[in-house]
């Protein structure tokens, strides 16, 4: 039995934001007038249902995301979080994030948040420059992103803030420059993603009209290296693709996927791996915000059927989700995780060639990607297996 | 069937054997309708536009591809009622071979010029192939009613073109039906009786075409020369020397109509419980079993491939249908020949081979529209013949089995005779392109604003995209028709393209050395273009022999990672990877990558620009 199967993470899902930005293919809906009342109770709902199943499991982390939570009533997290203390036995430590952006709105209502029992807040800041901002759809300005650190930093014991880099006409320099005049604001984490054009975004059809441009991926393969030099120099070096944090200062939750442990996802669109019965299962809930919460409230949940996931397919979310991780994953918790040998489902040949080329970095016990390897993880995966 | 008819045969000087010959559009099928309407073969209700093609295809594209005869009566005005046997022929090169067989089942032709259009290349070759078979011609001057029809100009066109006398040329309109009695009054009187005809001598018939029908089996088109056919008669196919006993006689007025007995000058169809088309060779002497007659109908040719390409399917899973599908066409088509084959890019096909180009259209597309078939064909080849340096002489169909260099002293390649019809205007870039495409001009003259020119081509120039360039140089105005004409020697080398220093056999093609450099650029363009980037470099190439006359590379992906990957990202991103997974089945290694076999049907579909 692995150590930590009795523990479990909670997601909790808000679809709503007050306009949707440009970039973003989140399941998210830009509405204005949400029953609260009517979402708090299918989200009780829901989480009964879990606990019902999972009862005997202990809480580590819970993590509101979205969409934009904090648009959330803090007394609706107030009443969920106590939900989950009667239902769970929970861990000395939980953690429980929330996301937010930094308006002014949402910024008043930081201490409240605490107040119900939030203790880390992620920011949504995305950039200190006014007029990127602007480009991005963002609903505040630098001013404001910088006020929403101060009033986090008196509220929370942690937090950790976004930035989007790679933007179009960027140069690397401008990007380090705004990187470094970030870091003081900084607290332990910081999450740098590089901007992707998504399908079924504004974005995509801008950018198809060639209205911007983007860094190729030699480009951009350049302004992840400066990024990375920054930061470990910062002493924020990244311990997963994009996220970035000092020692121990590693978002709990976040870690869970990552190492494919077990999680619930609760609210429209959100998934869910949690084993069960001896099975590990995928629950998928319905994306519509309406039809959700008409399941939640007739059956209990929002989600599709509950499924299996077969163990070749247990060691390729296993492995394509720990290979995010700097230290990568090892062969015995892949093994676990999927109930398959490592042997079986890795190209001998092809795993060579990796670690000739400076990809991987494998020692028998634990399997992970260089930087250069990093980079190429979408060709490496399929590459890899069998 | 209808009802079985004791009828006896019509004497040899009632009877009227004659073929329609025009070019595409220029209303053969409406005339033939209307001709057949008008001897009250149809009721009015029965009619449907070109009743005597019978695929989609060919009412579609306006061509016929099998014979088809239909018997008529008509009483001329010498109060005599003629047996008149209307032979639809195919028109287009590709069946040059069975439209001459059907010619010569005939004694007279009716040749249909377009008022408004004028001779075409098409109507020049089947004219000669006409006067081959020493017909009697009588020109129609077809489509009078419309506003740009000019009679005198083609009147004087036929004369100056083709040398025939068009003076008493008639006149007609087969959409309003002016001149359709004029015309069957002309068969009547200007054409003549059938030439030979015993009946007293032993039964020779020639094989005019066949077709499998799923009731009847082989149903075989004849003209009676000599004797007659029975019912019951035991029968010998001279060219193979297959025997069987006629099971039917027939006739078609067009509705199918059962006989006792065909005799001399006579047309008609017989069935003898034949299963394989293939026994039925266009051309071949059909003579009586016992009583063989002694020498066979001059004029048989087994019918022979002159194209080739093979047709993967786009879905490997589709071999066996592909398979099924060709044999099903096969059962109607003895000039199909194929036979499968294994491409390392391709996967599981078959090399077919065709008469011409645009036989292996119509298979394809019916391999495509009748067969729900998506299809990969490869680049048109055609037979070359490669002298050894150890005196062999080797037939090569694919270029991927051309020998090793060094064994190979010399290769020949077809050629053919082209004959171009061109308005003035187009004329120098029509020239420029036969020029380019290895042309030796033959002759070139003018009559009435159009030249015509005649080139020796080599087939290969011809077989890849000569006909669409043709049409697009002269917005469509230029006709074409060719004849095959004989071998000849030339520096040709075999192309060869690499993926990572693999060669991609699909790719493979025989060229001349001079065009070599610049088709193998044109396909390494074409490839770095079409190959996702990926880890490794990829190096692409042309090659003769061992020698490198192009290169490409495909530069490495130096970043392909997604920037965010949380809890609800699993399901997506694994459904990505399977995706990537099922596309490796349609995925080809070639060293340390591996490519998509859609890249190289993309380099095969865009053809030479």
């Amino acid at each position: 039995m692995r150590p930590n199967l009795h523990q479990l993470a909670i997601y909790f899902h808000w679809p709503f934001c007050l306009s949707k930005c440009p970039y973003c293919d989140f399941n998210a809906h830009a509405f204005d007038s949400v029953d609260h009342e009517r979402y708090q109770k299918a989200y009780q709902k829901a989480l009964a249902f879990y606990a019902e199943k999972l009862g005997d499991r202990e809480i580590t982390s819970v993590f509101f995301g979205g969409g934009t939570p904090s648009l959330m009533k803090p007394e609706m997290v107030a009443v969920l979080l106590s939900d989950i203390k009667k239902h769970w036995k929970i861990a000395d430590d939980l953690e429980v994030t929330l996301e937010a952006n930094p308006t002014s709105v949402e910024i008043e209502k930081f201490k409240a948040f605490r107040e119900a029992g939030v203790n880390r807040i992620s920011l949504g800041i995305q950039s200190f420059i006014d007029k990127d901002l602007k480009f991005l759809g963002r609903q505040h300005d630098v001013a404001q992103a910088k006020r929403a650190i101060e009033i986090a930093d008196q509220c929370f014991d942690r937090y950790s803030f976004d930035l989007i880099y790679g933007r179009p006409d960027q140069t690397i320099k401008a990007w380090e420059r705004e990187l470094k005049e970030a870091l003081p604001f900084a607290k332990g984490h910081m999450s740098l993603y590089q901007l992707t054009i998504e399908r079924s975004t504004p974005f995509y059809m801008r950018y198809n009209r060639g209205e911007f441009n983007v860094p190729d991926d030699i480009d951009g393969a350049e302004f992840y290296h400066v990024t990375q030099g920054i930061m470990e120099d910062a002493g924020l070096p990244a311990y997963e693709v994009s996220n970035h944090a000092a020692l121990g200062q590693e978002s709990r939750h976040n870690l869970v996927y990552w190492r494919y442990q077990d999680y619930i996802g609760i609210g429209a669109g959100a998934h869910g791996r949690f084993c069960m019965n001896g099975q590990k299962l995928s629950s998928r809930d319905h994306s519509a915000p309406e039809v959700w919460m008409e399941r939640a409230e007739s059956q209990g949940h929002g989600s599709h059927e509950w499924e299996e996931i077969a163990p070749e397919d247990k060691f390729v979310e296993s492995l394509m989700m720990g290979l995010r991780l700097s230290k990568g994953i090892s062969i015995s918790a892949l093994e676990e995780n999927s109930e398959c040998e490592f042997k079986d489902q890795i190209k001998t040949e092809h795993l060579k060639t990796a670690i000739k080329e400076g990809w991987v970095n494998f020692d028998e016990r634990q399997i992970s990607l260089t930087r250069e390897g990093l980079l190429r993880l979408n060709q490496i995966i399929p590459y890899l297996l069998r | 069937m209808g009802m079985s008819q004791n009828s006896k045969t019509k004497p040899i000087n009632e009877i009227r054997n004659f073929a329609i010959i025009a070019h595409i559009d220029h209303g053969k099928s409406t005339l033939a309708d209307r001709l057949i309407q008008q001897c009250g073969g149809l009721e009015e209700r029965e009619m449907q536009e070109q009743v005597l093609d019978n695929t989609d295809i060919e009412r579609e594209r306006g061509i016929t591809i099998k014979a088809q005869t239909v018997r008529l009566e008509h009483t001329a005005k010498d109060g005599i009622t003629y047996q008149l046997n209307l032979m639809d022929t195919p028109g287009h090169v590709d069946f040059s071979y069975e439209v001459s067989r059907s010619l010569a089942s005939c004694e007279g032709s009716i040749l249909v010029v377009d008022a408004s259009q004028g001779v075409e290349a098409q109507t020049l070759a089947n004219v000669y192939q006409a006067l081959d078979n020493d017909h009697e011609i009588i020109p129609v001057i077809n489509k009078i009613d419309l506003p740009a029809a000019d009679p005198e100009k083609v009147r004087t066109e036929i004369e100056d073109v083709i040398g025939l006398d068009a003076s008493d040329a008639i006149l007609a309109s087969a959409k309003t039906g002016a001149g359709i009695n004029d015309l069957l009054e002309a068969i009547c009187t200007r054409l003549p009786p059938p030439h030979e005809g015993e009946a007293d001598k032993t039964t020779k018939a020639l094989l005019v075409d066949s077709w499998y029908d799923i009731y009847l089996g082989v149903v075989v088109l004849v003209r009676v020369i000599d004797g007659y056919l029975r019912k019951g008669q035991k029968i010998k196919f001279m060219s193979n020397g297959a025997t069987r006993e006629i099971d039917r006689v027939g006739m078609f007025t067009p509705k199918k109509v059962e006989l006792d007995i065909l005799g001399p000058g006579e047309m008609g169809f017989i069935t003898a419980s034949i299963k394989d088309i293939s026994e039925t060779n266009v051309g071949d002497t059909i003579t009586d079993e016992k009583k063989p007659c002694e020498t066979a109908l001059p004029g048989f040719k087994p019918s022979i491939p002159m194209v080739f390409c093979s047709f993967y399917p786009a879905d490997a899973g589709e071999f066996e249908k592909l398979r099924e599908s060709l044999g099903k066409i096969r059962l109607n088509d003895a000039s199909l020949h194929y036979e499968p084959e294994s491409s390392q890019a391709l996967g599981l096909g078959f090399r077919c081979g065709f008469l011409g180009l645009l036989h292996m259209e119509i298979i394809q597309e019916r391999l495509e529209r009748e067969f729900d078939l998506d299809l990969i064909p490869t680049a048109p080849s055609v037979v070359y013949k490669i002298n050894m340096t150890n005196n062999t002489q080797v037939e090569l169909y694919n270029p991927v089995d051309m020998p090793d260099v060094v064994k190979i002293k010399s290769i020949e390649e077809p050629w053919i005779k082209a004959t171009i019809l061109v308005p003035d205007e187009y004329l120098g870039g029509l020239l420029q392109l036969c020029q380019d495409r290895r042309g030796v001009q033959v002759d070139l003259t003018y009559a009435g604003g159009r030249a015509m020119l005649i080139y020796r081509l080599p087939l290969n120039e011809v077989v890849f995209d000569f006909y669409d360039r043709l049409k697009s140089i002269s917005k469509g105005y230029a006709s074409f028709d060719y004849e095959l004409d004989g071998y000849g020697e030339n520096d040709l080398v075999k192309l060869e393209i690499r993926v990572n220093e693999e060669p991609v056999d699909a790719l493979a093609m025989i060229v001349h050395r001079a065009s070599a450099e610049k088709r193998g650029r044109q396909m390494c363009e074409r490839l770095k273009d079409l190959i996702p980037r990926q880890m490794f470099k990829i190096a692409i190439q042309a090659a003769i022999g061992g020698k490198i006359i192009a290169r490409e590379n495909v530069s490495a992906l130096r970043k392909d990672v997604t920037a965010k990957c949380y809890g609800g990202d699993i399901t997506r991103k694994k459904k990505l990877l399977e995706k990537q997974k099922k596309g490796k089945a349609k995925m080809r290694q070639y060293g340390n990558v591996e490519i998509p076999q859609s890249a190289f049907i993309a380099a095969l579909k865009m053809g030479d620009e």
